[in-house]
């Protein structure tokens, strides 16, 4: 009896240090607010799941963005779990470079609780390749003091001239007000994120069926005289290499009466830590001019698995976890209800906690809903997009055209100089890649 | 006696305006750990302020910073050490037994800084990638020392050259070998200069933040990767930024300031003479 | 007291037989940065003949010259390329010229020396992307930067620094980072003065200009060639302080070679691009070199 017992030791310690063997997870993910706070929770999923440990790789967009991608286009497997956004994951999911998640999701995690646009844009030919973590859209920030005494009320849906009205009554540079602030930074993320929904809604697009850049149409010419002309006139100074986080320190340290961007800054608006404004913030949605598709954008961070992932399974439990109604309930209890990642669920919108605590919630939820990457503007288009062109090209396009926007609006060249050169280089680019001769 | 009193005085006032206007900077950042978020950006700069610790306190608990610091000792005194073990004996024989090929070796090797590393990240990452280098501390640390050799060769090599002939030949007379030539003569009379390269070299590889993020991903990470995941996110940022960079350079502040020492004692040569 | 140059009757047969034996000194250091120089090179001359995009992988091939052409057709380059000369330039006048000024200075005695000079040697402890951060936000920002402050509080208008002069901001961030570089190589070569050289200079009634102009610069030739040498090598390169700040704009206004092949290399994941534009950055910067040799060879005498 003792002696087989003996025999019986060996396979049971093996079990037990394999059982016990834990899988190490690498995720790479951005250095925003929510990510940061997943990161601390991540301890919580660590307990629920002894065998999996989470290493954190985090980094700035852009080189994240950078560095990610070079990684999956070369196989490196340095990462199980990447963050990417509805701008790379239909490019990624075309070459099968992603995991498919919309299969063996455990029960209770309800994908059709999604919200439909966000969930679209992170599939490719109706497959999921990311399962979204946060959602947003844009919007317009503004300062409920200065329009009270400046007698002015800002409506639920504003037009850009309506906007161009307020920021001329609102501009007291002497007091270090500005009318208005807006992204000027050069970038496809930056200054072109915003300034695309704006030429979307002036009724241009990027490219026309056939894949021509309309870079040289009149909307195009309108829409950016209309952006120089305003931020020139009531705009802070140093615009140009302000983008998302520099407009949103002078929004926040009270220097502009107005601002359109993401809808993700305005729960930090509403915090007193954050922000000189706490108290005297309101929102509306973004300013429309001809074409109200285009005028927000929409856009998601999620939560995608490489191919060449070595752990696979222990990576798709961790962005279950991450992306379930059960993190949202549990980012509640820890950091209250205004701090959850929105956008991404209908049910975070139907929790009345949730929209006690976060008064933008119905503003963000109609923008997402409204906002049609496949239908920006009036006229057809090739592409998916607002405020980007979903195409791998675009980033460096976007950048492109960004710095000669920025060129615009500092005055060192006009803005037809400026279009000029923009059409060219998309063309160059376009031609070199194929789209067209 | 008066003059040189007056002109002591006169070279103070000169030296510590220029000293503080070139620190400010970097005084603001010290400065900046310690305010809240808001009070970071604010105009007008205030100087006085409530000083708090919720910065330090974020960034600690946020990221870990002992191995971040680890992997980045490791990794810049390693290669440092490795880029002077290899640049002593070349520049020792380029400095006093220069040939025909000198020059030109030493601008071949200053040559290799020259592509823009950004340009070549996809070769050598797919190079890494295949060697089974990538996020490993050994690779980085390859990285660094071939980064760095060509100006520990040079640095070293400007400095041998300074080291007077005559202290040398003497000591070849008294019958010294090329061993003893080093290691007793020539070591302790260019020690400022070695000491001022080890530093450098050291503060090269230190803040390198190109490769470090690039071949890099969650085990060998060093300081550089924790300050760039407190770099430009969404939101502000600017006081956590100030907090996690001066935890980043306090090790190598101390570095410098040891070193200092170094350099000030291997000074006094210059007054046995 | 110093010793007379003792003529070495072996000198004439010391050179062959003593280089013999210094070539395995030299060899592992040029073996090593060999293959560091090589391998990249070789893949990089390579990858520029190639039509290789990573996003495209299928759709590799050989491309001939098609990668220079795109590259030499852009009709930014001659301006990019400017720019790259223009920081350099910049770079390398602020650092020698005010290096050797504080070097001197900081050579003399005075009050609390040592703090002095670990002050002046600082900026060049901070990560590169840190310091342009903070220029960028805290100091030049024309709304909430320290600097506008001070120029508000003056009566003057505060600088648009990244609107109106974006490449001057980036050569003075730039040129605050590398000053401490050139202040240390060049603090420690006038070290090794001799001091007897100067006492003879002054009794022979030097003034102080003179001792500057004729025993002080003549020896730290070699030291400032020294310095050029390296910061050029490192100010070719620029690229995290414009990716922080101005991200190369507004226009091309502050981009330099570098960051153009980084929008080639790691947004349009041209590889091909990126390449041929790394072998133009390699041309330029042995243009570059050579001509520097010119300049500062006498410093290399060996």
């Amino acid at each position: 009896m003792l002696g087989l017992r003996r025999y019986a030791l060996v396979p049971m310690l093996l079990a037990a240090a394999l059982g016990r063997a834990e899988t190490r997870i690498t995720i790479a993910t951005v250095n925003n607010g929510d990510m940061i706070i997943m990161q601390r929770l991540s301890k919580e999923f660590e307990k629920q799941n002894p065998d999996i440990t989470v290493n954190w790789v985090i980094l700035e967009e852009n080189v994240l963005r950078a560095r990610v991608t070079t990684d999956i286009a070369t196989r490196g497997s340095q990462f199980d779990v990447l963050t990417i956004g509805t701008y790379e994951t239909p490019i990624w999911g075309k070459r099968g470079w992603l995991a498919r998640l919309d299969e063996d999701l455990p029960a209770g995690y309800d994908l059709d609780d999604v919200l439909r646009p966000i969930r679209d844009g992170l599939s490719y030919q109706g497959r999921l390749y990311a399962l979204p973590f946060y959602g947003e859209s844009s919007f317009t920030f503004y300062r409920t003091d200065l329009f009270e005494a400046a007698g002015l009320k800002m409506p639920d849906q504003p037009a850009w001239d309506d906007i161009a009205r307020f920021a001329k009554a609102l501009h007291h540079p002497e007091k270090g007000i500005y009318g208005i602030c807006l992204r000027g930074k050069p970038g496809w993320g930056e200054n072109m994120g915003f300034i695309s929904t704006l030429v979307h809604t002036f009724g241009g697009r990027w490219f026309d069926e056939s894949w021509r850049p309309q870079l040289d149409t009149p909307e195009w010419r309108e829409a950016i005289d209309f952006y120089v002309k305003l931020v020139r006139s009531y705009g802070p100074p140093g615009i140009t290499s302000d983008g998302h986080n520099e407009c949103r320190a002078l929004f926040a340290t009270g220097k502009c009466a107005m601002w359109v961007d993401a809808t993700v800054a305005a729960s930090y608006m509403f915090d007193p830590a954050e922000s000189k404004v706490a108290d005297k913030v309101a929102f509306a949605r973004a300013p429309v001019r001809k074409s109200p598709a285009g005028c927000q954008w929409l856009w998601s961070w999620a939560l995608a698995i490489p191919v060449s992932s070595q752990h696979t399974k222990e990576a798709k439990r961790f962005i279950q976890w991450a992306t379930s109604k059960e993190y949202i309930r549990l980012v509640a209890r820890t950091d209250g209800w205004a701090a959850v990642p929105p956008g991404t669920r209908r049910s975070t919108y139907e929790e009345p906690r949730y929209v006690k605590a976060a008064p933008f919630a119905g503003l963000t939820l109609q923008a997402i809903l409204a906002a049609d990457p496949s239908h920006p503007t009036d006229r057809p288009v090739p592409y998916f997009g607002i405020q980007y062109v979903a195409i791998p090209e675009f980033q460096s396009i976007g950048t492109q055209v960004g710095q000669l926007v920025a060129a615009a609006l500092a005055g060192d060249t006009t803005v037809e100089q400026a279009l000029r050169s923009a059409q060219q280089a998309v063309e160059r680019t376009m031609r070199r890649a194929g789209y067209f001769q | 006696m008066k003059r040189t009193l007056r002109n002591k005085a006169l070279f103070t006032a000169a030296a510590w305006p220029v000293a503080l206007v070139i620190f400010f900077p970097i005084f603001w950042m010290l400065v900046s750990g310690f305010k809240t978020e808001v009070e970071a950006v604010s105009t007008p700069p205030r100087l006085i302020f409530r000083p708090t610790l919720e910065n330090y306190a974020a960034v600690w608990q946020r990221a870990d910073y002992v191995r971040h610091a680890v992997n980045s000792v490791i990794v810049s005194v390693g290669s440092t050490l490795l880029a002077l073990g290899l640049a002593l004996p070349a520049a020792y024989a380029m400095a006093f037994f220069p040939t025909r090929r000198t020059k030109p070796t030493l601008l071949w090797m200053l040559s290799t800084k020259m592509l823009p590393p950004v340009g070549v990240l996809v070769p050598i990452y797919l190079l890494f990638r295949d060697l089974g280098l990538l996020d490993s501390r050994v690779g980085l640390l390859m990285v660094y020392t071939l980064v760095n050799l060509p100006i520990v060769i040079w640095m070293l090599f400007t400095f041998f050259k300074e080291v007077p002939r005559e202290v040398l030949e003497a000591g070849r007379m008294d019958g010294a070998g090329p061993g003893r030539e080093i290691a007793s003569l020539l070591l302790p009379l260019s020690l400022p200069g070695i000491t001022s390269t080890a530093l450098l070299a050291v503060i090269l590889a230190w803040n390198e933040a190109f490769w470090s993020l690039n071949l890099t991903a969650a085990k060998a990470a060093p300081l550089t990767a924790f300050m760039a995941s407190f770099s430009s996110p969404e939101g502000l940022f600017w006081a956590k930024l100030s907090a996690a960079s001066t935890m980043a350079i306090a090790p190598i502040v101390v570095f410098g300031w040891l070193s200092q020492r170094q350099l000030v004692r291997g000074l006094t040569f210059g007054a046995i003479k | 007291m110093t010793l007379p140059p003792v003529p070495d009757p072996s000198a004439g047969r010391r050179g062959p037989r003593r280089s013999v034996r210094t070539l395995p000194l030299k060899l592992p250091s040029v073996i090593v940065l060999l293959l560091w120089a090589v391998v990249p090179l070789v893949m990089t001359i390579w990858f520029s003949f190639e039509r290789y995009n990573l996003l495209n992988a299928g759709e590799r091939g050989f491309a001939g010259l098609e990668n220079y052409r795109f590259l030499l057709t852009d009709p930014g380059l001659a301006k990019v390329i400017i720019n790259t000369v223009l920081l350099v330039g910049g770079v390398l006048a602020i650092t020698v010229g005010l290096g050797t000024l504080l070097a001197v200075l900081f050579d003399q005695s005075f009050f609390g020396r040592g703090a002095a000079r670990l002050l002046v040697i600082a900026p060049f402890f901070v990560m590169p992307t840190v310091s342009a951060l903070i220029w960028k936000n805290m100091l030049m920002d024309p709304v909430n930067g320290v600097l506008a402050f001070l120029m508000r509080g003056v009566g003057l208008r505060p600088v648009d620094w990244f609107s109106g002069a974006p490449l001057a901001a980036i050569v003075i961030i730039v040129a605050w980072q590398w000053l401490p570089f050139a202040l240390l190589i060049l603090l420690t070569a006038l070290q090794s003065l001799d001091p007897e050289s100067r006492e003879s200079a002054r009794m022979d009634g030097a003034g102080p200009f003179a001792m500057f102009f004729f025993i002080v610069l003549p020896h730290l030739r070699r030291a400032i060639g020294v310095v050029v040498m390296i910061e050029t090598v490192f100010l070719l390169t620029v690229f995290a302080e414009i990716f922080v700040t101005t991200a190369g704009g507004p226009g091309l206004a502050s981009t330099n070679l570098a960051f153009l092949i980084y929008r080639f290399a790691l947004l349009d994941f041209d590889i091909g691009g990126a390449s041929a534009g790394g072998i133009l950055a390699i041309i330029l910067a042995n243009v570059a070199a050579v001509f520097l040799m010119r300049t500062v060879s006498r410093s290399l005498e060996t």
